[in-house]
């Protein structure tokens, strides 16, 4: 999609993040079993059998603690097939998500059926478990379930729950993918520094000039239409001096933030300050942008490299005082 | 308990936004209709709530940058609800009842195009032994319409009944998506999606924002001649497990239902992202066959999500306006396969049931 056919401009973002999760008593027996594979239940107060085992008893909120192995086969309750399954679930051809209720538990387990057609699923039919290839002492140590043949017998469960169970934690893994799109406001200040300008925008009501552009003013609520051309040049208000280290750094520490008000903007914006030493960077500081060479410009902020010091006398404390 | 009444409703729904997750394009026209129609400003609004949620569309913190369409400086009195905004409305109107505040705007916004919505729900799923699995949520509620077919308690013709009638309704609802004149036998001949579901039993992919303003006793009037009363405001929720609890009925909706008081009742607006739901959904609260349900075309003709249960009672507060109805209903739904379920009554007489 050529960006400038849209009104605004948008790119593939991805968020990852691992969760880190301890278990409680109840499931750290039930994870450690199916490392085994072995599927336990969870007595309830009224003794119906529940996989996976609840951590207390959804009646009397009791802490469940006595947990049963159940078979590992059992019987359809309810299904929908997956046309189009999703990343990360069990399958990645169609197949069926079911309701599973297993020999000797009273509730069902959702989990996947491998079968190759709606055609082959039919509520009340066996299955039965398709153990993982490596034990993870997770839900997907069940890889899935899969259909019982007339002349298979169902497995009968082995029994060995006494000792400590050893898998006490699981790390859940969560990706997912978006079609990141900026405002119409921001896509217009993005275009803007591809053509090495900066766009700004002017409230009608209070009159002050937003860069970048927000698309409402924050003081008054009223959409903010008027475009306004922005020098390249500032007054740095306020910064830090970076010290600290941290993973991915491209630049040599101590190096500057600021926030550099540029002439006729109300609001200033975060950049680097290079070109003297962190020690002379002071408010009221006079500086320029610095941008890459033409060729490489695109839609995107680091066009201008840094701001360095113009040279020029400082700004008055009284020209900037109010943008703080 | 305080007279409250909805006196201001807008609404934007789009299948896809070209903006940002934060919504701030769709929100600033959207409380500028807010203010034409009580004559009202941002001084006269006490207290801000909203409903949404980051995971959506991936932007951190979107609600904090939502705030910029109301225009914060000064700061205003302001919270948020990681649900649908119909809680946010509940939060509004409780904080009404404490005496503290006499007016509220309420708002939910979200553009779940900008993910795949179906598998960024299941992270809302127990973290241990179900979100693993990544299972999406149009399965998850295909697995209670099958159990419901199969047990009896619908067939397919009746959920086509909805269908039909949803999207025939929601050719007059200018920000309904999905719509047009549609019979019981279109519906059918639509080939299988997710066996037993049809694409057309599941609400589609919506973006959208939506706001509505409440206001207690006489301030009420002074935004609207016929404000529409709140006679009941009740939410129950169930287990998360799914294995816990009976998919086919709805105990949560009923119980609020029975709190909230539904005797009289002429229109009912319920948030039904899937056709089968509907009719769950009506059993559990008792609505008589005489009920206008959904004229708007409800939710399975655009579900905006943290909005499409805020919208059930703009629609229903519209309709008492224009006094089509003397007392409605509207229903909102969050959770995972109608976990929880929240009952706002209306009625264009002031008193509780």
């Amino acid at each position: 999609m050529a960006p400038s056919e849209s009104r605004v401009l948008s790119a593939p973002m991805k968020v990852e993040f691992d969760y880190t999760r301890s278990l409680g008593p109840v499931l750290s027996r039930f994870m450690s079993a199916l490392a085994q594979q072995q599927v336990l239940g969870g007595v309830l107060a009224d003794g119906r059998v529940v996989v996976p085992p609840p951590e207390f008893d959804p009646v009397t909120h009791a802490a469940v603690t006595e947990l049963v192995p159940v078979s590992s086969a059992g019987v359809v309750q309810t299904w929908t097939w997956v046309t189009e399954p999703v990343k990360d679930q069990p399958l990645d051809r169609p197949f069926a998500f079911a309701h599973v209720l297993l020999d000797g538990s009273d509730a069902p387990i959702l989990h996947a059926v491998s079968v190759d057609s709606p055609a082959a699923m039919s509520t009340g039919m066996r299955v039965k478990v398709r153990w993982a290839d490596e034990p993870t002492g997770t839900i997907r140590d069940i890889a899935w379930f899969e259909p019982v043949g007339d002349e298979e017998p169902a497995p009968s469960a082995s029994v060995e729950t006494t000792g400590e169970p050893e898998i006490t934690g699981i790390i859940s893994p969560v990706n997912l993918e978006y079609m990141y799109a900026a405002s119409p406001e921001e896509s217009k200040f993005f275009r803007g520094l591809a053509e090495g300008r900066i766009l700004g925008q002017r409230c009608p009501k209070c009159q002050k000039v937003y860069v970048p552009p927000r698309g409402a003013c924050p003081v008054d609520g009223v959409p903010t239409a008027e475009e306004i051309e922005l020098p390249d040049r500032g007054t740095v208000t306020t910064f830090c001096i970076v010290n600290v280290p941290f993973q991915g750094q491209k630049i040599p520490i101590p190096y500057v933030s600021a926030y550099v008000l540029l002439d006729g903007a109300d609001i200033a914006f975060l950049h680097l300050i290079l070109e003297c030493d962190a020690a002379d960077v002071r408010m009221g500081m006079r500086v320029e942008a610095v941008w890459k060479p033409r060729e490489e410009w695109t839609t995107d902020l680091n066009n201008i490299k840094y701001f360095r010091p113009t040279g020029e006398p400082d700004a008055e404390y009284e020209t900037y005082k109010q943008h703080l | 308990m305080r007279d409250v009444a909805v006196v201001a409703f807008s609404q934007r729904q789009m299948k896809e936004m070209d903006g940002s997750p934060t919504c701030v394009e769709l929100l600033v026209p959207i409380f500028g209709e807010l203010y034409e129609q009580t004559g009202w400003t941002k001084k006269d609004i006490d207290f801000w709530c909203s409903g949404s949620s980051d995971y959506l569309a991936g932007r951190s913190f979107s609600f904090v940058s939502a705030v910029d369409a109301i225009g914060a400086l000064p700061p205003v009195m302001e919270s948020h609800v990681e649900m649908d905004a119909a809680w946010a409305l509940y939060e509004a109107w409780v904080k009404i009842q404490t005496g503290e505040i006499d007016t509220a705007a309420v708002y939910g916004f979200g553009k779940a195009s900008a993910g795949v919505l179906r598998r960024t729900l299941s992270l809302q799923l127990d973290p241990y032994t179900v979100q693993p699995l990544w299972p999406d949520t149009v399965s998850l509620n295909g697995l209670q319409a099958r159990e419901g077919l199969e047990k009896g308690l619908w067939d397919e013709k009746a959920t086509a009944e909805v269908v039909a009638r949803s999207m025939t309704d929601a050719a007059a609802n200018e920000w309904a998506i999905r719509k047009g004149a549609t019979s019981v036998d279109d519906v059918l001949a639509q080939p299988m999606y997710a066996d037993p579901l049809r694409r057309w039993d599941i609400a589609p992919v919506s973006d959208g924002a939506a706001a509505i303003v409440i206001a207690a006793g006489d301030k009420a009037y002074e935004a609207r001649e016929t404000p529409a009363w709140i006679t009941g405001f009740e939410h129950r929720i169930e287990p998360i497990a799914l294995n816990a609890r009976d998919l086919t009925t709805s105990t949560s909706t009923a119980l609020a239902g029975r709190a909230a008081g539904t005797a009289g009742v002429d229109l009912a607006e319920l948030h039904a992202p899937f056709s089968h739901q509907e009719i769950i959904l009506r059993e559990a609260l008792g609505l008589a066959s005489d009920v206008t349900v959904n004229p708007s075309g409800g939710a399975l003709t655009a579900n905006p999500m943290f909005t499409a249960g805020l919208n059930r009672i703009g629609e229903a507060s519209r309709r008492i306006w224009a006094g089509e109805s003397e007392k409605a209903l509207a229903h909102s739904t969050s959770g995972p396969v109608l976990q929880q379920n929240l009952v706002c009554t209306l009625a264009s007489k002031k008193g509780s049931n």
